[in-house]
């Protein structure tokens, strides 16, 4: 029997706000326990929510840029039930009338492009962190995320293999960076992303039951619990099971899910306007606005960057599937205004240098500025490649100024034609064995020759200068 | 309306309330008399009619996105049953 | 005449003639509560030394000159539902045992900023849900005017406090009347301002959307000069309306004025003397220049279902954070966190706090929220247009406050539903959000005092205070006394 699967997607994306939605505490990550709170997010009685209203320019952006509606009269409902790291027993999200609706994000797998719905996206409050302790055998609370705030952005069931679910989640990545709300960090937990999957068998058109899978923190391991749970599903579908709808939790280094203890029979969340806040009107000019000072979208800096630099498409693909990159790139262009050899060099060495450093393409901290200035010394030929790849590691892991660095340690090639042919010279004399070689029909020995001078120079010298003089000599001879 | 047991038990875990038995016998007849009463409300023709969360149209009321010093958590754990190391303390949980 | 018989303002400018000194003023009313309150019980904590202290600070800053309120130095008592850094706040309930908040509220907080010194924190109500301050878990407060009646509620303790002499004004919170009707059982004035205009930070609160705090005193200049001191937007309550705080002038003359009564208010179930005194209260009115006029209010008969669905509901999630882990009273043997939660608040809440929050949980639980919330908030907004529809035509409506006068202690909680209906006169003011105040205009047959309720336009309490204002410079129903159980004569 064959399958069809259908999943939904629910991300939850924690906004770059300096405080967090209806607090002015500090959103800052990590931090000991309970720093980064107040009476309002703590949920002391008496105590009142006021809106951040850059948590709503954040959700405006990210609406206009999954082309979704603005809902421009929108407001906020409790969502009520108890568990410890939520302090005032509800939270304050969005039901009724979400800010964004309707919107969809493109995306491409083994050639085949599709459109993946958004439902719809709306602004809610982040919950606490439950710390369990061994010793006492008891769990402690910390309130630091409580209140920090986030965006849910829901899909439609409109994914059909885990490949789509990852390439979905990779540009709703890459957008929601790009666009400046988030930095996206599923390590940190900046993103997250919970997994609807249900199985039918080709032929049924109604859709099969259900489960969720919740808070799985890497792409990878969203791949592997996707491909899991379709399995498992099937397994039991074909040993003639029903599937249960639940919430499971994935153990990726079990390597398998399993049911999660139920929190509540009842999950009825009694939601109702919350009383304590007031509306949002969002007009026209605030959305034009917006929409204006959007930044440019990873899809058309993709079609630029092909178009205007002439970039291969792979190399873009990689560079403009992050912002970080971007940011390099853009940078480092703008000093020096050589696309490709700025496009080589990522490709190359950057990449290169964070992955021997483990070093997160997001954490990379040399100025870019400086990678500009090192391929103009290369342009200008003040250091050859070599030279220039050894400068870059110093950049990269010191932030050292490329100029000033080639000048202290001496670095500049020398560029005295006569300097060099005087050594290509002796060289040639001093290699006879090599120069028979070579008249003897031997290309590969030329290399030999180069190397001998470019040994003598101390690297100091252009290779390709060197090559042509030793050609030019050799054919003297 | 009538008021079952399985009602009062269902809504007492929505509220995490449990009442012994007589509370529960006069909670039942209680709650049925004030719920019947609360369906006079059907009287009233309301179609068409806004349901209205606040009395005056106040909306948009924003703040900036500037940090304030938080509070010391000694503080703002000063009146838990059980706190340590600057955390509030519970039963272990389970996910 | 005695220190604690006078008004708010009399010792106010007493203060500012230094005729009386701040501390002098307060060490004497912290010994009259002394002496009477053992009769009453309408205080939960006194402040002794807190208040020493305050008084001193208090009279510091009135001698070099920062202090010029006309209320600075002035003591008054704050309802125990006002969070008040370090004191304890209880809302009478056991559920926050112990509960010393590390913040204050607003409120309360520009009255300290204006000089107020505090005495106090004063019964109520648990969680403000009660007409008779009968569900406290500190036990009833007692009415001075009568053996064995109720004060009213859920402000009952603020309101006994003026009457019997204790404070020299006080906080109360209004949702559905618990400001106007305890005024009203105790023969004291007090305004619930409109919706919005007296900031809810540091308000345990009840009903979010209907919640309101307000003064109560010994007559409408007082509570004016309060009031002015306590409005104003605070950028803390999102819903507070963004206007300065109320710069409140009164003025007798109220010629010309036009007041409605709505004739469904004088039906069966209006206690034969409270009408008499109300509709001469109008007549009163009406000598003094004001056109009175009766007309057809409908819809008023949905005000309490529709109030009671929406109150429940909000408070069922406001009091869900009660839970024994953050603050307040836990269960003492507990197994799991399940067991933590349920022992917690079944132990903690009282009988008529946990009915509404089940009512609350019930009417908006999957399947039962368009019937009931919905519903109600549709019903609201009928509600409100009755009123603004009223308001073309009148500058206030009067109406009596209560059905009837002070009932009896100990008969009503056995039937809630009975005793809820008792709030006819007053929940449909906090559904549309309006401002109204009440003058007591008389006594019934057994002494007991009678309130006029008198219901404004939104945001216009100057114009409303003027008529409580205008019919206390020609009646003086409101500096009649009780005989104190302390002895003392009126």
């Amino acid at each position: 029997m064959e399958f069809l699967t259908t999943l939904g997607l629910e991300v939850h994306c924690e906004l770059s706000t300096k405080t967090k939605i209806f607090c002015s505490c500090s959103t800052e990550f990590g931090g000991e326990p309970n720093t980064h709170v107040c009476e309002v997010c703590t949920g002391m009685p008496g105590t009142l929510p006021v809106l951040n209203k850059q948590v709503v320019e954040y959700a405006i952006r990210a609406g206009l840029a999954t082309n979704c509606e603005i809902t421009q009269y929108n407001k906020f409902d409790r969502k009520n039930y108890f568990y410890p790291d939520l302090p005032k027993a509800y939270q304050v999200s969005q039901l009724y009338l979400p800010i964004c609706q309707n919107g969809h994000i493109d995306i491409e797998v083994n050639g085949v492009k599709k459109a993946i719905r958004i439902k719809e996206i709306h602004m809610e409050e982040d919950a606490g962190k439950l710390i369990h302790d061994e010793w006492d055998d008891v769990t402690m609370v910390d309130y630091n995320r409580c209140g920090v705030p986030l965006l849910e952005i829901v899909s439609e069931p409109d994914f059909s293999s885990g490949e789509e679910v990852i390439a979905y989640l990779t540009k709703l990545r890459s957008i929601l960076q790009f666009i400046g709300v988030s930095d996206c960090k599923m390590e940190q937990g900046s993103l997250r992303a919970d997994v609807n999957l249900s199985v039918r068998p080709v032929g049924q058109t109604e859709l099969g039951t259900r489960t969720e899978m919740k808070n799985i923190n890497s792409f990878k391991a969203i791949a592997r619990a996707i491909e899991g749970e379709r399995e498992r599903q099937i397994d039991t579908i074909l040993a003639g099971g029903k599937v249960v709808q639940e919430t499971r939790r994935w153990d990726d280094n079990k390597g398998e899910s399993y049911a999660m203890r139920s929190k509540e029979n009842a999950q009825d969340y009694r939601y109702f306007p919350e009383p304590d806040l007031v509306p949002i009107e969002i007009s026209d000019e605030w959305i034009e606005r917006v929409k204006n000072e959007l930044p440019e979208l990873p899809e058309a800096k993709r079609a630029r960057y092909i178009e205007e630099y002439k970039l291969p498409e792979y190399d873009v693909d990689i560079i403009t599937g992050s912002k970080f990159l971007v940011d390099i790139f853009e940078k480092a262009l703008e000093v020096c205004g050589e696309p490709k050899e700025v496009s080589n060099w990522i490709m190359g060495e950057v990449l290169r240098m964070a992955t021997e450093t483990a070093t997160d393409v997001d954490d990379i901290s040399f100025d870019a500025a400086n990678l500009g200035k090192l391929i103009n010394l290369v342009k200008k030929k003040v250091i050859n490649r070599g030279t220039a790849k050894e400068v870059f590691e110093k950049m990269f892991t010191d932030n050292v100024d490329p100029e000033s660095y080639v000048k202290e340690n001496g670095l500049e090639m020398m560029n005295d034609d006569g300097a060099v042919l005087a050594i290509v010279k002796s060289v040639i004399e001093n290699n006879p064995k090599a120069v028979g070689e070579f008249k003897g029909g031997s290309q590969k020995v030329k290399g030999f020759l180069v190397g001998q001078c470019m040994k003598q120079l101390k690297g100091k010298a252009d290779p390709a200068t060197v090559n042509q003089l030793i050609t030019e000599e050799l054919e003297k001879i | 309306m009538k008021i079952t047991d399985e009602m009062i038990d269902y809504i007492g875990i929505l509220a995490r309330l449990k009442l012994e038995d007589e509370e529960k016998e006069s909670a039942k007849n209680e709650m049925e008399k004030i719920i019947n009463y609360m369906d006079t409300l059907n009287q009233l023709d309301t179609t068409g009619i806004e349901a209205m969360s606040h009395a005056f149209p106040v909306k948009n009321v924003f703040r900036e996105d500037v940090v304030m010093p938080s509070t010391d958590r000694e503080i703002i754990t000063s009146n838990a049953p059980n706190s340590k190391d600057g955390c509030f303390v519970v039963p272990r949980t389970f996910e | 005449m005695e220190l604690s018989k006078m008004t708010a303002l009399e010792i106010g400018r007493m203060i500012k003639a230094k005729e009386l000194g701040v501390v002098e003023a307060t060490k004497a009313a912290l010994e009259n509560i002394e002496k009477t309150d053992k009769h009453y019980n309408a205080f939960v904590t006194v402040c002794h030394d807190e208040a020493l202290k305050q008084a001193e600070e208090v009279q510091k800053k009135i001698d070099d000159g920062t202090l010029t309120s006309p209320l600075a130095g002035v003591p008054m008592a704050v309802k125990d539902n006002m969070c008040t850094k370090g004191i304890l706040t209880t809302c009478s309930s056991k559920i926050l045992t112990g509960f010393k908040p590390t913040y204050t509220a607003t409120a309360v907080k520009k009255l300290e900023d204006a000089g107020a010194v505090i005495l106090g924190k004063l019964n109520m109500d648990e969680f403000a849900m009660g007409s008779t301050t009968e569900t406290s878990y500190h036990g009833a407060t007692i009415n001075p005017w009568a053996e064995n009646r109720v004060p009213g509620g859920s402000s009952g303790g603020s309101a006994v406090a003026v009457a019997a002499d204790m404070a020299y004004y006080t906080l109360g919170s209004d949702t559905g009347g618990s400001i106007r009707q305890p005024c009203a059982f105790c023969g004291i004035t007090g305004i619930k301002p409109t919706y919005g205009s007296v900031s809810r930070y540091g308000l345990i609160a009840y009903a979010s959307s209907l919640d309101q705090i307000g003064p109560m005193g010994k007559n409408a200049e007082d509570v004016a000069a309060a009031l002015s001191i306590i409005s104003g937007h605070d950028p803390k309550d999102s819903t507070s309306v963004s206007n300065d705080p109320m710069k409140i002038v009164l003025n007798s003359d109220i010629k010309g004025k036009k007041i409605g009564i709505p004739r469904d208010y004088f039906g069966k179930g209006l206690d034969g003397d409270v009408k008499t005194a109300v509709l001469a209260a109008a007549e009163k009115l009406r000598a003094l220049g004001a056109e009175v006029e009766e007309f057809d209010m409908p819809s008023l008969e949905y005000a309490i279902p529709a109030y009671y669905i929406i109150a429940c509901a909000e408070a069922s999630s406001n009091l869900s954070r009660f839970d024994g882990v953050k603050y307040g009273y836990a269960t003492p043997k507990f197994e799991d966190l399940t067991d933590l939660y349920y022992k917690s608040r079944s132990e903690g809440f009282g009988t008529e706090v946990k009915r509404r929050i089940l009512i609350g949980a019930f009417v908006l639980s999957s399947g039962y929220y368009d019937a009931y919330y919905k519903k109600a908030l549709q019903v609201k907004a009928v509600i409100k247009q009755s009123f603004d529809k009223a308001f073309e035509k009148y500058d206030v409506i009067l109406s009596p406050t209560a059905p009837t006068t002070a009932l009896k202690m100990g008969e009503n909680l056995s039937d809630p539903l009975k005793m809820y209906l008792g709030d006819i006169y007053t929940v449909s003011v906090n559904l549309a959000g309006l401002p109204s105040m009440v003058v007591p205009c008389g006594f019934d047959k057994e002494g007991l005092p009678i309130g006029l309720q008198l219901i404004g336009k939104p945001f216009a309490e100057n114009e409303l205070l003027n008529f409580g204002y205008a019919y206390q410079h020609a009646t003086d129903y409101h500096t009649k006394k009780p005989v104190l159980k302390t002895g003392k004569e009126a």
